[in-house]
């Protein structure tokens, strides 16, 4: 394992994870929750669990994006906090 | 700080696990909408899973697929040491199919609260009810 | 309220730090989660089922019976769904809007109006109408083959290589939720109705579960696929093979109907009309 690389996409983790929480845009949360599962696919490639990271970005990076943008599209867009 | 460094790289996957999970419950206590409330539920699960696939790393292995012996090499034995752990693996594939369905059914159930109510905001919500109960008396 | 809940995630917080400080440290062959289990999985799997990904023979074999109950979750979360959302009649008055082709012009009929026949002039769409984009429709229409070529691959060689029930499914149901998302909705129901949606959910849990009862109707253990022996012709450790494929095309299947259905619902309210 190189360390640095792992400790980068561990920092983009939490990064991508605050952002999904605190935006006030729901769509743009849908959309960085997407990248948050994306890196975590990333991680898990790297730690060497192949399996799931196939699954992380099959099922993550790609239909749960897609659930949270069309129950955003039936519910409303903005929030106050 | 020679001793400090190495120890905090070697545990760096808890330490952020920690954080993730804190992090989930931090959305589903403090945030009022509903749509935070499951983001921060999802960020708790793969915390979750980030602690199981940590446990299960193993120094100078490789991944969990065997090599397919040929004919000449065919008695020497698989060493479990060159393997990463499959165990947790299995465990956490299931976990994320099912956290996706999952995630299907509260997304369901906000969708039916906008319907009736017109908002995904708790305490707007509440205070919904409220007035209800009032005017019921 | 919200102080006493940063004072309890903070001190929860601390509790779990100063635990994580016991454990053992990342990468350690001898930590007890890679000592007592999993070593026999690693070096038995090649003479118990002759499967190179130890992943799927965990998956699907040794620990078979909690997959499928897995499968009967995510199955059960699909029927939620429609029974939270599903609406059958709708209240308000119904509009329908046509685009005549020819001219572009839009046509809005109210109930009770004549509704213009199946033509090449005609094309029904949704209320909020997106123009025809060249680029989009080709590509899909493109891509969207070798996508399910590609998860028909994931699920036959998940013996081999990373891959097997759940993520082939879940590519094979992304296929069509792309096909909904570059064309329309109506479209991709026509194509892939929610009755055959409904029925393939419960025909890949019908799938495993039957294999698990096979294999007791040949006098054996539930899921113990090696009592197939006779019924492929082969020898035990093949048998055990052949059986997982099996069940990792009952799990592709209930997989790929259920993500298929949570897209329709969610995307249309319920209504199955109108989508994303």
């Amino acid at each position: 394992m190189i360390w640095q690389i792992e400790l980068i996409i561990l920092v983009m983790v939490v990064l991508f994870g605050i952002g999904a929480l605190t935006t006030k845009d729901l769509l743009s949360a849908a959309i960085l929750f997407g990248a948050y599962s994306f890196m975590l696919c990333l991680l898990w490639a790297i730690m060497g669990a192949v399996d799931v990271a196939f699954t992380e970005a099959s099922v993550g990076a790609g239909i749960s994006t897609v659930l949270f943008v069309s129950a955003v599209y039936r519910t409303t867009r903005s929030t106050d906090n | 700080m020679h001793e400090v460094l190495p120890f905090i790289i070697s545990k760096i996957n808890y330490f952020i696990y920690i954080i993730l999970m804190m992090l989930g419950m931090y959305g589903i206590f403090m945030k009022k909408n509903y749509m935070k409330k499951i983001i921060g539920l999802n960020i708790l699960q793969t915390s979750i899973i980030l602690f199981f696939i940590s446990i299960g790393a193993k120094n100078n292995a490789t991944l969990p697929i065997l090599e397919l012996q040929n004919d000449h090499d065919a008695n020497v034995a698989i060493q479990a040491v060159n393997y990463i752990n499959p165990l947790p693996h299995v465990l956490m594939l299931t976990a994320i199919v099912v956290a996706v369905a999952t995630l299907g059914v509260a997304l369901a159930m906000v969708i039916k609260i906008y319907k009736d109510y017109k908002t995904i905001e708790e305490d707007k919500i509440l205070f919904q009810t409220a007035e209800d109960t009032i005017e019921n008396e | 309220m919200k102080i006493t809940g940063l004072i309890l995630l903070f001190s929860l917080g601390g509790l779990l730090f100063y635990g994580a400080i016991d454990f053992p440290s990342w990468g350690d062959p001898n930590s007890p989660a890679s000592s007592h289990l999993s070593p026999y999985y690693i070096e038995h799997t090649m003479e118990d089922t002759s499967v190179p990904n130890v992943v799927t023979s965990i998956l699907a074999d040794y620990r078979g019976y909690d997959t499928m109950f897995e499968t009967i979750v995510i199955f059960t979360a699909g029927i939620a769904c429609i029974f939270l959302l599903r609406t059958f009649k709708s209240s308000i008055p119904e509009s329908r809007m046509y685009r005549h082709i020819p001219t572009g012009i839009t046509l809005r009929i109210e109930k009770g109006g004549k509704v213009p026949d199946h033509s090449d002039h005609f094309e029904r769409i949704d209320s909020v109408w997106i123009p025809y984009d060249l680029v989009i429709r080709t590509t899909c229409r493109m891509v969207i083959p070798f996508i399910q070529v590609f998860a028909f691959y994931v699920i036959a060689h998940g013996h081999y290589s990373p891959g097997g029930g759940f993520q082939g499914g879940v590519i094979l149901g992304a296929s069509f939720v792309l096909f909904a998302l570059g064309f329309n909705l109506r479209l991709a129901i026509r194509q892939m109705s929610e009755k055959i949606t409904v029925f393939m959910c419960a025909l890949g849990v019908f799938i495993y579960a039957g294999t698990g009862i096979l294999c007791m109707v040949f006098k054996s253990n539930f899921l113990d696929y090696s009592a197939l022996a006779s019924l492929f012709a082969t020898d035990p450790i093949t048998a055990r093979s052949y059986g997982i494929l099996i069940v990792e095309i009952g799990v592709g299947i209930a997989v790929m109907g259920v993500m298929i259905l949570l897209y329709y619902n969610l995307a249309s309210g319920g209504k199955h009309k109108e989508g994303l």
